[in-house]
């Protein structure tokens, strides 16, 4: 019994990590293609119907490119930085589930592993990915890589209290971290068609959520650590091929990450309307899913197609003095209407 | 015993990890590399906490000094030229009288350890340990030990006021 | 069922809280002072302090009047006997005279901020919780706190290389002292499977005597505590942060938070190693000649006033430690008397070279005594005081404590460390009068008057009447620190 567990945990995780380095790959296209229209062009249209091939055609040029080790790296810290990055992108995606239970073998078909702790391990594992970006720019030797990282150091530092603050109300209205107890506290909807998502009484959480994981991914409008019109490419300004390729798939992963965990913490996760036959029902929860995370990533690029990058000091400015005093005003809010309500 | 023998192995690995990266900690000229390897000994002493089943304080462990402090630390490495630092000596002249002395203790203290393991009294983890762990840690922290609590967020003041005052040019 | 604290956890709380709230006030209304006005920070914490005295007046006569030895509070996590509140007192007098002394030194430093008293009245809470504390983990955080606060009083001169000199190499020590002791902690956790002094001292009781464990325990323990005492071979932070911090700080600390780590000590080795009094004995013995002989010894080829009462007060830990040699009531009475006494004389001699304190003159060398008789002859006087008391002559109050120390050490028939102790008061004579004769014997280096403010004034009246009131008429205090230490004797 054991071995097939086992057998069946391993080729469950291949396939996760499969879909999500997929995923990866086409929300790179995805991007393409939305901010092109949103500056009215078309995006990549050559290589496959509507340049639907084109994520495999940047892999292989990826793959193949030179790839060059500047003469003053530090080496050792220089080829573990970009491993770090994806690796610690990819462990997020051991915790989240992406549909309800669904037991095959005695094995969870839609969540490799799941936690007590769930929101805090991917909490802590994405902390992690600042030692890829930081120690990329340190090690490369170079003033621009090392501006690059002592940036993402400072922002991930300043935007990880905001965002873990900004769960608490969640953690406090469902009284658990288990990723799946939150999205089951979400299940149901008043008068039938307002569902029963955090959002709603989370409305300042979601909010401060939202922003600060915008900023641990580095993305627009606080893309600063790789802010091309001051620092070149910032961090992975000495990176090429493969190991650039890695950065890349490491702030995709995290947007995805990040995605799924607002859906799950705040948009019902699977939840959503559930008909028809046994093989559509299981399917349904899967759809509902991937489309909030689709909607999500729309609005990612969307912000990033119309907001313009921050001044380094609003950014910290905006972390420090607004943004972390609002998360900690809606953890009081949350907490007493709670306690009043317990009582 | 495969399980007993599974238990000793994580935590003898772990043990090496967290002391050979504290030594590679006080070690290393680099500053950095100093950094990373005391990143390496926290992940051993998160590894620990999960070992004994407290998965929350593994998690915290992580988020705060991995996730926090640390990356602190690197910032500030960073953003101090620490160069001119790498060229001085780095230890004082009497670090081998220091180290015998250590490691006289050390072998004291093992050996009164080791006379004395047998009388360890270890409470017994929970059966199931895992479930409430968040929950024990809540009663923990907000019931048996709610006045250290309060007093540990003094404490944290005095420091950020400490800071402050002692960076702060003008007050 | 969900009775998570009551109305009593917060009485017995009461006067920390209020200094608590006090000190975040000072922190508060300093935004709102200029530098002419920061003296006002100084009242505030002052009122803070009286505060925290009415409230621990009540709480005492409260006590006494129903009859009640003790209040366990915050579920066994700190208890209110009369032993905490005895030295609760000692850290209310002691802050209130140090914030009196610190203004005018302040001003003269150019670093009078409102965060100088918001922090020293930090160190109060921690202080008085670590006498309260009975639980392991309190305990920790309480002595924390203390120290974090002293680290930073000790670097309040910013700009000044001697006080960060002295502050980084504070912080270093006394952060590795503090690990040394909380491994000693964890060890008595992993003994008893409680952090509670009380289950602690209860199981290392059943245990056989000489057991390995508790040897370890005690060593480390002991190494982290009699570094926070500043007692020999941990003494070495002790004359380079007393010569480095503010005078004003000097004093506090050298009082208040000593008071609390020896209470402290106290509390640890009579409660959770009580039942191993056997195995400590040899090494608090040995450790208490040699901090006597260091102390004394040292501070005769010093220059520096404030070094010398430096080493001054290492050899008074000494003095301290044999009271918990002898062990008896009149030994622990001693020392409950002995801190009271030395809280007022050595304050009191620190307030004196804080008021030698000008804009050109540091005032804390030897030779900057020279003539103060010819110059300035309260203040000569004054000091002279403070040094036979220091030194234990008869009529002032610090003969008092030395003569239960001794008296103890007698009753339990420890004459060899009596004797020794009684040649060291002699040695000690001899350095007290080094200072005395450059004040009496030596022609002033320059005419320029002292000006005592208010706040020294006050601070040196009181210490210096209390130090006479104490020798002359000793019976209420005797009685007053007699009655506080049987609560910790078990």
């Amino acid at each position: 019994m054991t071995t097939t567990v086992l057998l069946f945990t391993l080729l469950k995780v291949i396939v996760i990590v499969f879909v999500v380095l997929t995923a990866v790959a086409y929300a790179v296209w995805f991007e393409r293609k939305v901010v092109a229209r949103l500056q009215s062009r078309w995006g990549p249209t050559r290589v496959g119907p509507h340049g639907l091939l084109q994520p495999l055609a940047d892999a292989i040029k990826l793959l193949t490119k030179e790839d060059i080790t500047p003469a003053n790296v530090f080496r050792l810290v220089y080829f573990l930085a970009p491993a770090l990055s994806v690796i610690t992108a990819l462990l997020a995606f051991a915790a989240i589930p992406f549909g309800p239970v669904t037991l095959v073998g005695g094995v969870d078909l839609f969540q490799i592993a799941n936690l007590d702790i769930g929101v805090l391990y991917i909490l802590s594992i994405s902390s992690m990915g600042v030692y890829g970006i930081a120690l990329a720019g340190w090690s490369s030797n170079s003033k621009y890589a090392l501006l690059g990282g002592l940036r993402s150091s400072a922002q991930m530092i300043s935007y990880a209290l905001a965002a873990g603050l900004s769960l608490v109300g969640v953690l406090l209205l469902s009284g658990s971290l288990n990723l799946r107890d939150i999205v089951n506290a979400q299940a149901g909807a008043t008068w039938g068609f307002i569902p029963h998502w955090n959002i709603f009484p989370q409305l300042l959480g979601f909010f401060c959520f939202l922003t600060a994981a915008i900023a641990q991914t580095n993305r627009l409008p606080f893309d600063l650590p790789e802010a091309e019109s001051e620092l070149v490419a910032g961090y992975h300004t000495e990176y090429s091929s493969m190991k650039f390729a890695m950065f890349f798939m490491a702030e995709y992963a995290n947007m995805l990450t990040v995605s799924c965990m607002v859906t799950l913490l705040f948009l019902g996760g699977w939840h959503g309307p559930v008909f028809g036959p046994a093989l559509l029902q299981t399917m349904l929860p899967l759809l509902w899913f991937s489309l909030k995370v689709l909607a999500l990533l729309f609005l990612y690029i969307w912000i990033r197609g119309t907001l313009p990058r921050f001044r380094y000091d609003q950014l910290m400015a905006f972390g420090w003095k607004f943004l972390f005093p609002l998360a900690l005003v809606n953890v009081l809010l949350t907490s007493l209407i709670v306690a009043y309500r317990a009582d | 015993m495969p399980e007993s023998i599974l238990n000793g192995l994580f935590f003898y690995v772990l043990a090496v990890v967290i002391l050979g990266g504290a030594i590679m900690t006080i070690t290393r000229r680099n500053a950095v590399h100093s950094a990373i390897w005391l990143v390496v000994t926290l992940m051993g002493v998160a590894g620990l906490y999960l070992h004994l089943n407290a998965e929350f304080l593994a998690a915290v462990q992580i988020l705060v000094y991995i996730g926090g402090i640390m990356v602190l630390f690197l910032f500030v490495i960073m953003l101090v030229n620490l160069d001119e630092a790498a060229k001085q000596r780095q230890f004082n002249r009497q670090w081998s009288l220091a180290l015998i002395c250590t490691l006289v203790v050390l072998v004291e203290f093992g050996f009164f350890l080791m006379r004395g393991a047998g009388s360890f009294a270890f409470a017994e983890p929970g059966q199931g340990a895992l479930k409430p762990n968040t929950e024990l840690m809540a009663v923990a922290l907000f019931q048996d030990y709610l006045l250290p609590f309060e007093i540990a967020s003094l404490l944290l003041l005095v420091a950020i006021l400490g800071a402050v005052l002692m960076a702060k040019k003008e007050i | 069922m969900n009775e998570y604290f009551s109305p009593i956890d917060f009485l017995v709380l009461k006067p920390v809280i209020l200094l608590t709230l006090f000190g975040i006030g000072v922190m508060l209304t300093d935004l709102f002072l200029d530098q002419q006005h920061k003296y006002m920070n100084a009242v505030t914490a002052l009122v803070g302090l009286a505060f925290a005295a009415v409230q621990l007046w009540l709480i005492q006569s409260e006590m006494a009047a129903q009859g009640v030895a003790q209040i366990e509070a915050f579920r066994g996590a700190v208890v209110l006997d009369r032993f905490a509140i005895y030295f609760s007192w000692i850290f209310l007098i002691s802050s209130a005279i140090a914030i009196l002394i610190a203004i005018r030194y302040l001003e003269i430093e150019q670093e009078h901020h409102g965060e100088h008293y918001a922090i020293m009245l930090f160190a109060a809470v921690g202080m008085m919780v670590l006498v309260m504390g009975m639980d392991l983990v309190t305990l920790f955080i309480a002595l924390e706190l203390m120290v974090l606060s002293v680290y930073i009083l000790t670097g309040f001169l910013r700009r000044d290389r001697r006080s960060n000199e002295a502050a980084l190499k504070y912080l270093l020590l006394g952060a590795f002292s503090s690990g040394i002791l909380a491994y000693g902690m964890s060890l008595l956790y992993g003994m008893s499977g409680s952090t509670n002094l009380n289950v602690i001292a209860d199981s290392l009781a059943a245990r056989p005597a000489g057991d390995p464990l508790v040897l370890i325990a005690i060593t480390a323990i002991a190494a982290g505590l009699f570094f926070k005492v500043g007692a020999v071979p941990f003494h070495q932070w002790l004359p380079d942060a007393y010569e480095g911090a503010p005078t004003s700080v000097t004093a506090f600390m050298s009082v208040g938070p000593k008071a609390a780590s020896f209470a402290f000590l106290l509390r640890m080795f009579l409660v959770p190693l009580g039942s191993a009094r056997e195995e400590w004995l040899p090494l608090l013995v040995g450790v208490s000649i040699a901090t006597m002989t260091l102390g004394n010894l040292a501070a005769i080829s010093q220059s520096n006033v404030k070094r010398l009462l430096a080493y001054s007060a290492i050899s008074h830990a000494g003095y301290l430690l044999l009271g918990l040699v002898s062990g008896n009531e009149t030994g622990m009475k001693g020392i409950a008397i002995y801190f009271l006494v030395y809280t007022f004389m050595n304050m009191g001699a620190f307030a004196v070279i804080v008021a030698l304190r000008r804009r050109d003159l540091i005032g804390d060398e030897i030779d900057d005594m020279a003539g103060l008789m010819y110059k300035c002859p309260t203040a000569a006087v004054l000091m002279l005081i403070f040094l036979l008391s220091l030194a234990g002559i008869p009529p002032t109050a610090g003969f008092l404590g030395k003569y239960f120390i001794f008296l103890s050490l007698i009753e339990t028939g420890h004459i060899t460390l009596a004797v020794i102790a009684v040649l060291y008061v002699a040695v000690a004579l001899y350095y007290y009068f080094r200072i005395v004769a450059v004040m009496f014997m030596r022609e002033p280096v320059d005419q320029e008057k002292l000006s005592f403010s208010p706040g020294i004034r006050i601070a040196l009246g009181v210490t210096a009447a209390m130090t006479i009131l104490i020798g002359l008429y000793p019976e209420p205090f005797i009685q007053f620190a007699g009655s506080t230490v049987l609560s910790i004797l078990r």
